[in-house]
């Protein structure tokens, strides 16, 4: 019975989640936005809580244990509970009755938000240029046929794409694009229809309790 | 008299078989209307379309350009409607004949979509056939997937290091189908760090996706007679946030210096972060994603990676069942019935110049 009411869920949720694509009718549409979003926020306000829990305990743990960088972990209990009283008892914008503005400066969670999430979001995306040319550099070394390739296309495409190209050859814009348009593309079209082909095989073998991997796999 | 007769062959003239029908495919809630256009229609600016409501006076309800031949209008199911539409010129309108009344209604089946329904069932079909074949016993061969014979050394190398694994799922919501292909793989790989008692971290960064983790790693311990192994500390929520999940992620490779990383599931610009930052630390490294923009990424900074449709074929290729290999033949036969009318379709597209893909439409 643990085992098979899942599976049941899974079955009737599944067989639920295919017919919208094919029945537009209000009434089904008005039950499976029901239960897509009603259903999924209430579910995710429960697991919300049970993220957090786990998110302080694993801190508090490495805190007592005093491991590798247990410091920072104070850093991240004092935003939690700072963010948390400011967000709750003053709003997103300081609409609430907690004062979030001493002497001009403000300090409301979307303030906050934007001013350090979203910087070191950046700083974090930034550092994706470095890598990039890291990953660029061993991507690139001719080792074998097909890095050989890989290494001209690039060439290629890096060279044709510049305003000089067209001082160098006027065919070296299009046979880039060409290679961007033609056999990239290309490739990418097979990879989707196996990415397709394979998210309904999926989705079948969980609907019909074939595939139980996620309930440990078989008895 | 000449005035009239002037006025008359000057006149605008309006647009003429003036229909209005309800939508079809939709859940209600819209009438179309259509119309031919007006001989004027090079010099008109447009039609006004006038709607009335049960029987009241007519109210303009939409504009539309010249040349324009429909127009669709919200409306209410419970009520009736007469439209007509009119040319518009300077200040000159002309008016079409009022339509029949019409009402809107939901449907109960989407017609346009009957193809796809239809080539769901073949594709489905397939795959239950080749499943029935495996049930009745019949060996299917599976082509070689290095990046999942990997798994077995990725973990037997941790084991070895006495170093944990590192599993992570990106940044995917919990309903996106490579989070479900990678909870798949998770069990698995669950399965055999158990049976080995090698420590798997799993920072997660979606709540719901945690709670699913969780549970899935402790199933698989469970399944495998170790319930005690299970850590609920080493599978946890970290942030929802794409790159503090990504700085929290390269944190745990620095500072656990994990023997493997295993980067299964939906990623999007992190991809890199995460692989390269395990790349530095030595670990071996097996990745896969259904997203086709970040494969390049993973393909050069990681050992192995699954593939698009590897992704999927993960679960079934690591746990050996033969019904999950049965699923996997029937994709692959789908794949070639897609390849093959595609060749068809552009050789006659090529060599007839007749439009094939618009019989698709």
């Amino acid at each position: 019975m643990k085992r098979r009411f899942p599976l049941l869920l899974v079955f009737i949720l599944g067989i639920l989640g295919i017919m919208p694509y094919f029945v537009p009718h209000g009434v089904y549409q008005n039950f499976d936005n029901g239960l897509r979003n009603d259903f999924i926020r209430i579910l995710s306000a429960f697991a919300i809580i049970l993220g957090l829990v786990s998110l302080m305990r694993v801190h508090h743990d490495k805190i007592k244990r005093k491991r590798e960088n247990w410091q920072y972990s104070y850093v991240l209990i004092v935003g939690f509970a700072v963010s948390g009283v400011i967000g709750l008892l003053g709003g997103i914008e300081g609409e609430m009755f907690l004062p979030t503005t001493i002497a001009g400066f403000h300090f409301d969670i979307q303030t906050l938000y934007l001013n350090i999430m979203v910087p070191l979001g950046s700083t974090m995306f930034a550092l994706l240029a470095f890598f990039m040319a890291s990953a660029s550099y061993r991507a690139f070394r001719a080792r074998s046929l097909e890095s050989s390739l890989l290494l001209s296309a690039a060439f290629v495409i890096m060279i044709g794409v510049l305003p000089l190209a067209d001082k160098i050859s006027t065919h070296l814009p299009s046979f880039a694009q060409w290679i961007m348009d033609i056999p990239n593309v290309a490739a990418k079209r097979g990879i989707t229809f196996g990415i397709a082909l394979g998210g309904i095989a999926t989705s079948l073998k969980i609907i019909l309790g074939i595939e139980r991997s996620w309930l440990g796999g078989k008895e | 008299m000449t005035f009239f007769f002037l006025a008359g062959l000057f006149a605008l003239a309006p647009p003429t078989d003036v229909h209005a029908f309800d939508t079809p495919n939709d859940g209600g809630g819209a009438v179309t209307i259509r119309w031919h256009i007006s001989p004027d229609d090079e010099t008109i600016e447009g039609y006004e379309i006038y709607r009335s409501e049960g029987g009241g006076d007519f109210e303009l309800v939409g504009f539309v350009g010249s040349g324009r031949t429909s127009y669709e209008d919200d409306t209410d199911d419970s009520k009736e409607y007469v439209y007509k539409v009119a040319a518009l010129q300077n200040s000159q309108t002309a008016y079409s004949e009022p339509t029949p009344p019409v009402h809107s209604k939901s449907q109960w089946f989407d017609t346009t979509s009957a193809n796809l329904l239809i080539g769901v069932i073949i594709f489905c079909s397939m795959i239950l056939y080749f499943i029935n074949q495996a049930k009745k016993g019949k060996v299917l061969h599976i082509r070689k997937i290095s990046g999942l014979d990997a798994v077995d050394e990725a973990v037997g190398r941790a084991t070895e290091m006495g170093r944990p694994i590192l599993y992570s799922m990106g940044i995917g919501l919990v309903d996106y189908i490579a989070t479900i292909a990678s909870f798949n793989i998770l069990g698995e790989i669950a399965k055999k760090t158990g049976q080995f008692e090698t420590s798997l971290i799993v920072p997660t960064s979606d709540p719901v996706v945690y709670t699913v983790a969780r549970e899935i790693v402790k199933e698989s311990y469970t399944t495998i007679g170790r319930p005690d192994l299970f850590n609920q500390d080493n599978v946890y929520f970290v942030t929802d946030s794409q790159f503090a999940y990504a700085a929290a992620v390269d944190g745990v490779m620095l500072r656990e210096k994990p023997a493997a990383n295993f980067f299964i599931g939906y990623f999007k610009a992190e991809s890199l972060i995460l692989a390269e930052t395990g790349a530095s630390t030595g670990a071996i490294q097996i990745a896969g994603t259904d997203q086709v923009t970040q494969l390049p990424f993973f393909v050069t900074a990681c050992d192995f990676t699954l593939i698009g449709e590897e992704l999927y074929a993960a679960s079934a290729y690591i746990s050996k069942e033969p019904l999950l290999l049965g699923a996997i033949k029937g994709e692959d036969l789908g794949k070639v019935v897609i390849f093959t009318a595609l060749t068809i379709a552009s050789l006659i597209g090529i060599l007839t110049r007749f439009p094939v893909l618009s019989l698709f439409e």
